[in-house]
C-alpha cells in the first residue's frame, strides 16, 4: 500500500483571490510582515501498486486527469509505502 | 427544431432553461447527465446553470466526466449547438469543449444581478436576432471570472469567438469576457442566464433574441 501526498497551488502568474483575502485578514490581525499568502488545495489517496515507480506514475495521471486544472494550477506531490 | 436540457445532479437552472425553451418554440426534452445515450437527434444541447455534483474539487470538474458527456462531445464534433449557462459554462471548459476555465470572483463572493453584456459578435448562431448591440442578463455566480492564457486570449479574439463581453468589471474576467464560442462557432459558453429573461411578467425580455437566434440559425441549417 502506497501513500500519496498531493499540494496543488495556482501557477504564480494566476490571481489567488482566497490567498489576498487571508493576507488581508493577516495585515488586520497585526501581522504587517506578511507579504504573500497562497491558499491551496491538499490531497492523500493511498492505493496499491506494483512498486513505487508504478505508485509514482498514476498518481501523476490522476493528478493531471481530475484532480487539477492544467490551465491554472500546479503540483508536486511524495509517495511512501505504508502498512495496508 | 429539437433541443434538450442536460440534467447534472446539482443543476438548479433546469426548469427555468426547459420553460424558456418551451415558451420560444424550442421543443425541450430533459435528459439525465447519467444516461448513456446519443443526442444526435437534437439540434441543440443545453448544459444548464447550478452546482454540479455540488462543484466539488472545482466547478464542472466531476460533471465532465458524466456519461452524457461523450454524446455532447460527439454532438459538438457534429456541428450540432451546444450551449453551456454559467455551471454548464464551467463544465464545457473543464471538458475542453471551450478553451480557458471559469475561477473564483476577482472579489471572492456570489454576484447575484443584472447586468449589461455588449454582443460583440452579431452574426453568431447565437446572436443574429439581436437588433441592439447592449443587452441587460442576470448574472448569478461566485466562479465567473473568465480565465486564459494570452496566446488563448489572442487566439479568440481573431477568430471572433468572443460573444459577449461585459460592459463593466463585474468579476475580474480577462477582456471582460463574459461568453465564447470554439473555433467552429457551434459551441457557447456564458456565465449570464438568458433563460432568465424571456417573461415579460419578470421585466426583462433582452433574452428572448438569445433563443430565437437558435431557431433561425437550426432554421437555416436544419440538422432536423
Amino acid at each position: 500500500m502506497y501513500l500519496a501526498k498531493i499540494k496543488v497551488t495556482y501557477k504564480p502568474s494566476v490571481l489567488d483571490p482566497q490567498g489576498e483575502v487571508i493576507k488581508s485578514a493577516l495585515h488586520r490581525l497585526d501581522y504587517e510582515t506578511v507579504e504573500q499568502v497562497i491558499q491551496g488545495k491538499y490531497f492523500e489517496v493511498r492505493l496499491s501498486a506494483d512498486s513505487l515507480a508504478a505508485a509514482n506514475g498514476l498518481v501523476e495521471s490522476m493528478t493531471e486527469a481530475l484532480l487539477i486544472n492544467q490551465n491554472t494550477e500546479t503540483y508536486n506531490y511524495t509517495v511512501e509505502e505504508v502498512e495496508a | 427544431m429539437k433541443s434538450v436540457v442536460v440534467r447534472f445532479p446539482g443543476s438548479n437552472c433546469d426548469e427555468d432553461m426547459f420553460y424558456a425553451l418551451q415558451e420560444l418554440g424550442l421543443n425541450p426534452s430533459f435528459v439525465s447527465a447519467q444516461s448513456d445515450i446519443s443526442l444526435a437527434d437534437y439540434d441543440a444541447i443545453f448544459l444548464p446553470g447550478g452546482f454540479s455534483y455540488g462543484d466539488y474539487l472545482r466547478t464542472g470538474a466531476i460533471a465532465r466526466f458524466s456519461p452524457i458527456m461523450q454524446a455532447v462531445q460527439a454532438a459538438a464534433d457534429n456541428g450540432q449547438l451546444v450551449v453551456g449557462i454559467c455551471n454548464g459554462f464551467q463544465i464545457l471548459t473543464e471538458s475542453g469543449l471551450l478553451p480557458g476555465q471559469l475561477m473564483m470572483n476577482e472579489v471572492p463572493g456570489f454576484i447575484c444581478d443584472e447586468t449589461l453584456l455588449q454582443v460583440e459578435q452579431a452574426e453568431s448562431a447565437f446572436t443574429n436576432a439581436y437588433t441592439t448591440d447592449e443587452i441587460l442578463i442576470p448574472v448569478a455566480h461566485a466562479d465567473g471570472r473568465y480565465y486564459a492564457d494570452e496566446q488563448t486570449l489572442a487566439d479568440l479574439e481573431s477568430n471572433h469567438q468572443i460573444v459577449f463581453k461585459y460592459t463593466s468589471n463585474l468579476n475580474g474576467s480577462e477582456d471582460m469576457i463574459a461568453g465564447i464560442t470554439n473555433k467552429q462557432g457551434n459551441v457557447l459558453g456564458m456565465m449570464p442566464h438568458p433563460e432568465r429573461a424571456v417573461d415579460p411578467l419578470i421585466g426583462n425580455t433582452d433574452g428572448q433574441n438569445f433563443f430565437k437566434s437558435i431557431l433561425a440559425t437550426v432554421a437555416t441549417q436544419g440538422v432536423n
